[in-house]
This record gives C-alpha cells, sequence and structure tokens, in this order.
C-alpha cells in the first residue's frame, strides 16, 4: 500500500465512496507475496508457524526435563545424540537440567504463547474485525515479524555455544545471571539477554501498529463498544505492551552491561541492587501474565458467544473487566517478591492490591457462565477448548488466592504449587484458548475446515493428559517439593514423591504424542480439508462477511456497521445470528 | 501416590496459624470450585444444542454484575487482612521476640554456614564457631537468625517450619521461628542458585535445651583447640 494511499484509507475517504471496489490487485512475486509481506493476514500466518515450531521447541525441553525428574539419572532414549557437555550417554547433567528449565519458560513466554496470541490473532483479526482493508503501518508489521525471526535464532544459538544455553531460570535473577563464575554459562547467558532485547523490539511495533488500527482505521458505525471481544482485549494488550516491555529492555541492557562491560548495577561487590533487577522484572512480569492471558479470554468470549447462539452476556461489564485489570496489572508485582527480602510491610500492600486483582477475572468467569445460561449450546472442538478454558482458568484463578496470602505463599512460594498455578493459567487458560481461536478461525485462515472428528478426540485426550501433568503437581507442591530442582532425591523427605513424579513424566509424554494428532490435522486440513464457506459458524463479526480465506484488502466495499458483535438469537431477524454489517430491516424499506 | 491436599505435619510456634489459613483458603477456594464447576457442567447439560432451541436473548444484567463483583472483593479482602497478622508476626523484625538466641546463616554455592556465638553469647567475636550444613537449635526457645548470602540469591526453607526466606548478598535479613518438639528436620535451598542448586541441603537438629547446651560446648572446646 503506497503512503497516500495509506493516508486516505486512514481518513477512510475514498473506500466510502460509491464505485470503490476494494484495493486494487497487484502482480506481487513469490517473495513480496510469502516472505517479506506486508499483508497482515499473511504476517499473522508467518508468526503462525513461527511460534508453533516454538510450541514445539518448548514441549520438547520440558519432556527432557521431565524425564529427569520422572526418571532421575537414567539415560534418556535416544539421549545419545546429546553431547558429553550436556547429557553424557544420554545422562542429563545438573547445569543442563537448568538449561531446560530456563529455555523452557522463557520459550513458551516469549516465542510461543505470546505470539501465539498477539502476533497470530493481533494480525489476523484486528483488521478484519474492525473492517479495515490492513493494519496502519504495513512495513512496521513486517519488520515485526522480521524481528522476532533473529530473536527466536539468538536464542536458540544458547545450546550450540561453548557453555551451554542461559540457566539462571526465566526469571534470570541477578547476580546469578550476571556472571558465569556462578553459573557456568558463559555466552548462552548473553545470548539470552540479547535475544529478549530484539524480541522486545518486535513486540513494540507490533503494539504501536495494533493501538493505531484500532483507534484509527475502525469502518463507520464500529463505535468503541461495537468492538468484538478479541478485539478488545488485544488492543489492552497492545498498550500493556507498549508500556511494559521497555521496562523490561531497559533492565535487560543494564543485565549486559553487567555481564559484559563490568557495571555493577545488580552487584553487590560494586555495591549494587540485587533485588532492583527483581523489582524491573516483575514490573514488567506482572503486566506480562495479563499480555498472556487477556487476548485468549477475548477468544474464549467470542467463542462461547458464538457457539452458545447467545449474547455475550455483560458486554461492558467484560470491556471494563480488561481495562481494571490493565491497571490493576501494574501495582501488583511484589507478590512474586513477598519472601524476597524487600520491606515486609510492602508485603501487606501488595497482598491487598493483589487480592483485589483476583476480582475482574471472577467477574470474567461469571460472566462467561453468564453467557452459556439459557443458550443453545453447540460442542464443536474450537467451543470444547473454550469450555475447558473457562474449567481450567477457575482453577488456576483460585489457586492463585493461596499464593496472594503473603503468609500461606512462605510456604509455597517456590514449589510445584506455583509451577501448577502457572499451567492452570498458561496452558489451562492461554494455551486452550490458543487451540480455540486455531479452530475457530482456521477456516478464515486458509479456507478449509478443520477436521471435527480429530479435532475433538485430539481436545479429549489433551484435556485429560493436561490435568494429569499438572494437578499432581498442587500436591508436589503442598508437600512442599521445591521448583528448580534437578534431583528431588537428594531430599529425604521428598523421595516418597517420586512415584507422583514419575506418574506426571508418563503423563508429560502421552500429552506430548497427542499434539502430534493436531500437528496432523492441522497440516492435512490445511491441503486436504473441506472448502470453508465465508461464514461456517455463522457468526456476526465482520471477518466472516468476506471470503475465507480474505483477499488482499479484505473488504471489496467497506462495510457499515449496525450493531453489536453479538447479536445472537435475536427477535429481530428469523436467523439466529445477526451479522454486524447486515442493515437493519427499516433500512429497506 | 499422595493426593493429600493436607499440610504435612509442622513443628514451629506460629505454623498453626499459616496452616489454618491455608486450609481457610482450601476451604473457600474448594466451596467455589465446585459451585462453579458444577454450574458449568450443569449449563452444558441443561443447555445443550437441540433441535428447534433457540437461545433467550438477553445481553445481561446490573444486579448479577453488581452481586458477583462485591461477593468475591468482600470475600478476598477478608482472606488479606486475615493472612496479615501471621505474616508480621512472622517477617516484621519489630514483632520478633526480644530474648531470641541469635545465629548468623550464611549461605553460599552450595552450603549452608552456621555461626553460634560461643560461650560469651555474642556473635562477631572470637570464640565465634561456624558449623556447615547443620542448624542445631535449642526447643521451646526463639531463634533470631541473621541471613547472609556471599555469592548469589539464595533461600533458606525450612519446610516444616513454614519459613522461608531469600538470602541477598549484600543484605543482612533477620527471620526468626521456634520449634515445637525435638528431632531432625530439613534445611533447603528454594532459590535457583547453580547447577549444584538441588544439593544445597542441611539438617536442622532441634535439642532439648540440656542436649543443646552440651553440644555446644562441645563444639566450642572444639573450636578452641
Amino acid at each position: 500500500m503506497s503512503t497516500a494511499h495509506l493516508v486516505s484509507s486512514l481518513e477512510g475517504e475514498d473506500r466510502t465512496q460509491p464505485g470503490y471496489t476494494g484495493e486494487e490487485h497487484h502482480e506481487l512475486s513469490f517473495i513480496r507475496k510469502y516472505v517479506f509481506s506486508t499483508d497482515h493476514k499473511v504476517i499473522g500466518k508467518q508468526f503462525l508457524f513461527l511460534s508453533l515450531f516454538f510450541l514445539v521447541v518448548g514441549g520438547a525441553l520440558a519432556g527432557m526435563m521431565r524425564w529427569q525428574l520422572g526418571f532421575p539419572g537414567q539415560p534418556m532414549p535416544g539421549g545419545g545424540i546429546f553431547p558429553d557437555t550436556m547429557a553424557p550417554g544420554g545422562i542429563i547433567l545438573p547445569e543442563f537440567y537448568n538449561s531446560l528449565v530456563t529455555m523452557h519458560g522463557t520459550i513458551m513466554v516469549f516465542f510461543a504463547i505470546m505470539p501465539l496470541l498477539v502476533g497470530v490473532f493481533g494480525n489476523l483479526l484486528i483488521p478484519l474485525q474492525i473492517g479495515a482493508p490492513d493494519m496502519a503501518f504495513p512495513r512496521l508489521n513486517m519488520a515485526s515479524f522480521w524481528l522476532a525471526v533473529p530473536a527466536g535464532i539468538v536464542m536458540l544459538a544458547g545450546f550450540l555455544v561453548e557453555g551451554g544455553a542461559a540457566g539462571a531460570g526465566w526469571t534470570s535473577y541477578a547476580p546469578l545471571s550476571t556472571s558465569s563464575e556462578w553459573t557456568g554459562v558463559y555466552l548462552g547467558q548473553q545470548l539470552w539477554v540479547a535475544s529478549l532485547i530484539i524480541m522486545g523490539f518486535s513486540s513494540l511495533t507490533g503494539a504501536v501498529n495494533y493501538i493505531t488500527t484500532v483507534i484509527n482505521m475502525r469502518a463507520p458505525g464500529m463505535t468503541w463498544f461495537r468492538i468484538p471481544l478479541p478485539t478488545w482485549s488485544l488492543f489492552i494488550t497492545a498498550i500493556l505492551i507498549l508500556l511494559a516491555i521497555p521496562i523490561l529492555t531497559g533492565g535487560l541492557i543494564m543485565l549486559l552491561f553487567d555481564q559484559t562491560i563490568g557495571t555493577t548495577f545488580f552487584i553487590p561487590a560494586g555495591s549494587g541492587e540485587p533485588l532492583l533487577w527483581q523489582h524491573i522484572f516483575w514490573f514488567f512480569g506482572h503486566p506480562e501474565v495479563y499480555i498472556l492471558i487477556l487476548p485468549a479470554m477475548g477468544i474464549v468470549s467470542e467463542v462461547l458467544a458464538c457457539r452458545a447462539r447467545k449474547p455475550i452476556f455483560g458486554y461492558h461489564a467484560m470491556v471494563l473487566a480488561m481495562i481494571s485489570i490493565a491497571f490493576l496489572g501494574w501495582i501488583v508485582w511484589g507478590h512474586h517478591m513477598f519472601q524476597s527480602g524487600m520491606n515486609p510491610m510492602l508485603g501487606t500492600t501488595f497482598m491487598i492490591s493483589t487480592v483485589v486483582i483476583a476480582v475482574p477475572s471472577a467477574i470474567k468467569t461469571f460472566n462467561w457462565l453468564g453467557t452459556l445460561w439459557r443458550g443453545d449450546i453447540h460442542f464443536d472442538t474450537p467451543m470444547l477448548h473454550a469450555l475447558s478454558f473457562v474449567s481450567m482458568f477457575i482453577i488456576g484463578g483460585l489457586s492463585g488466592i493461596f499464593m496472594a496470602s503473603a503468609p500461606v505463599d512462605m510456604y509455597i512460594h517456590d514449589t510445584y504449587f506455583i509451577v501448577a498455578h502457572l499451567h492452570y493459567v498458561l496452558f489451562g487458560g492461554s494455551l486452550f484458548g490458543i487451540f480455540a481461536g486455531i479452530t475457530f478461525w482456521f477456516p478464515k485462515m486458509f479456507g478449509r475446515m478443520m477436521g471435527e472428528g480429530l479435532g475433538k478426540i485430539h481436545f479429549g485426550l489433551t484435556f485429560i493428559f493436561y490435568n494429569m501433568v499438572f494437578f499432581p503437581m498442587h500436591n508436589l507442591g503442598v508437600q512442599g517439593m521445591m521448583r528448580r530442582i534437578y534431583d528431588p532425591n537428594e531430599y529425604e523427605f521428598l523421595q516418597p514423591l517420586q512415584e507422583m513424579n514419575t506418574f506426571i513424566s508418563i503423563s508429560v509424554f502421552l500429552l506430548v504424542a497427542t499434539q502430534f494428532l493436531f500437528a496432523f490435522n492441522f497440516f492435512w486440513s490445511m491441503f486436504k480439508g473441506r472448502q470453508a464457506p465465508a461464514n461456517p459458524w455463522n457468526s456476526n463479526t465482520l471477518e466472516w462477511t468476506v471470503p475465507s480465506p480474505p483477499p488482499h484488502g479484505n473488504f471489496a466495499v467497506m462495510p457499515t456497521v449496525y450493531r453489536g458483535p453479538y447479536e445472537y438469537s435475536s427477535p429481530e431477524v428469523e436467523a439466529d445470528f445477526y451479522p454486524q454489517n447486515q442493515p437493519p430491516p427499516q433500512a429497506d424499506a | 501416590m499422595n493426593w493429600s491436599w493436607m499440610l504435612p505435619e509442622t513443628v514451629s510456634t506460629y505454623g498453626p496459624a499459616i496452616d489454618q489459613m491455608y486450609y481457610v483458603i482450601l476451604v473457600i477456594t474448594g466451596v467455589v470450585f465446585f459451585l462453579t464447576e458444577g454450574i458449568l457442567i450443569a449449563f452444558l447439560i441443561l443447555y445443550r444444542h437441540k433441535e428447534g432451541r433457540k437461545a433467550a436473548y438477553i445481553h445481561g444484567s446490573t444486579k448479577a454484575e453488581v452481586i458477583w463483583t462485591v461477593t468475591p472483593f468482600l470475600i478476598v479482602m477478608w482472606i488479606a487482612l486475615a493472612s496479615k497478622s501471621s505474616w508480621d508476626l512472622v517477617k516484621n523484625p519489630a514483632n520478633f521476640p526480644a530474648d531470641a538466641m541469635q545465629l548468623v546463616v550464611t549461605a553460599k554455592q552450595y552450603e549452608w554456614n552456621v555461626t553460634y556465638a560461643g560461650a560469651d553469647g555474642r556473635i562477631g567475636t572470637a570464640d565465634d564457631f561456624t558449623v556447615r550444613n547443620q542448624l542445631h537449635v535449642p526447643v521451646n526457645r526463639a531463634i533470631r537468625v541473621n541471613l547472609r548470602a556471599e555469592d548469589v540469591i539464595h533461600s533458606f526453607f525450612l519446610p516444616d517450619f513454614r519459613l522461608k526466606q531469600d538470602a541477598i548478598p549484600g543484605k543482612e535479613i533477620p527471620v526468626w521461628f521456634e520449634a515445637t518438639r525435638t528431632g531432625e528436620f530439613t534445611l533447603g535451598c528454594a532459590e535457583l542458585c547453580g547447577l549444584g542448586h538441588y544439593r544445597m541441603k542441611g539438617t536442622v537438629y532441634v535439642h532439648t535445651e540440656a542436649d543443646f547446651q552440651s553440644w555446644a560446648a562441645s563444639r566450642a572446646e572444639e573450636q578452641q583447640q
């Protein structure tokens, strides 16, 4: 899109003129069309493939970690391919285990969940749901993806350098992370920092784009309170990214300087302050937690309303709850640091702000239940994933209350209780939300339906194995098992837990194996699936008014929006859905 | 396999108050869990798709929003306020028992060094003695531990006492506990501190007052020689 064209479409002039027939069709080379594309839909798919690749990598790292915990000190099947610095004879070394822990967390958070939610659905949905031909800054959008690629390469390069990949945890607490003297990791720790700095710029360019697009490029009639909830959630998420990422980047640069040029921001020997890193990290890190869940909440709201054929219960409350999460998310970071040695008086303050942020999450949960109440519920694959999001998010939300109580946290902090909690939110929540989103919008992305039978089998097995993996982790935590422990059997009081650890590990292998069903279904459907109609789910939002997949420029005619996105089962029309751009009956008269 | 949600036995004076808070939260969240998941399952059965069914055209209810905003708010606020007293008791130095026995615990990769005052009862004098990975304390007496770290952050974790506190290099952080019975208990590191983190452990020996005195005396003697 030329600059002049961009400006005119921002103002929305030419596209409202009669006779406008959509974007003119340019012939593009393969490279411009599929590699260095500026089309938001192509970039969304690029992010999809990139982040699914990293999801596989993150899963493989988890599998190896669980091998060690399930079968400590035994050679990993196929582990002979690893060099002696990682796993001699297939037996995982403690330093390699620390790298697995660190890289699993980092990759899942920054290279799988975040790009899946923000990179994929932000790109795919925002322009389509607000009736725009593309993002406000298509080239910046392209830059966002092409910054994520080198960031990923630099992150993975850690495994190839001497000393191995970063091993100070995904939180990279200083001063451990500042010196190879303490971690035993050399370049890997610096590559970790460099990669996240690059990835931060990728997120920032994306965020600027989403915010501008939502503010400026909405179709006529698309008022703020007619915006579908996925786009609302992505808009709020983009604001959080814009404000949070620079804080992390600043901290990372300080950390890099401590590692390389002899500064001592976080090193007490040079009168630095180790807790400063934790404050910076969690001041970014808690908004990040909501960056990782808000878009999934938006996706789930969309799927629930559509598949229950019912207006979303409390649309305004849903939006306000997300906005209040976005505000409160900035004043709760200290609950990650209750036991860190910060002033205990602060513990009380953060305890109160932390329990308050449970309220908007409760509001959302009750509104989802309200949406199902007296609905007409269709159990399609996306709906099953969305429902399991709700039920698992309830568990993840409730288990959070234990940690919010600072004295109870004193016992369960840094135990498997936390590991259970965070996975109930990030896997039970975010990842089921992602599965709901991918299966729901797959037809729009690829023009074909995903296999429904295989989709349901994948859902059922994932749901069962997921719970077999993460539910018992609560029990491990209650028994006092610490996280990030290479071999719990070192502790006598943890030895009776070995059986449960083995059970969890076997469940992980089953959970990972189940994902091959999804991968098969995904690729098979992409080429062989049933041709998708424009609106397979009888949905109301604008992306379903254009062909599947939508053409370059999206809308042949600029849509006009007449109503909110969740007018299902409206008495005004015969059908049980009422698309946002369908003119009301009186307009015909 | 142990699927229990019951906490293991606690042997510190403040342990029961912390455990009680845990059980209160367990009951509250347990009730909410069964209620919400039950409603979810009931709705899925009651309102599953049937031929000719049309969903109700309802956009929400302000009354319901108010109820499910205010109720959770009051419950969680009560939990926070009810948690305050045991938090202050354990972590606020202003509330520490004044007559507590003083120790210094210095954490470093991958060991716990416990320094005792020796015969003069004062730390920082020539008759101090240090033992590695053993924390010997008398029963029924408050112990004040001044936590230090030499290299990176470690976390002083006494699961049976429900105590956890990070040790930060460059800082001295005081914590306290009082054992309610004699025995041997675990001292673990709960903060990733390097490749030997998993084996950074020690043992807490809780003695009777008399046993503790004779242990301390023999140690002090060894130190002299």
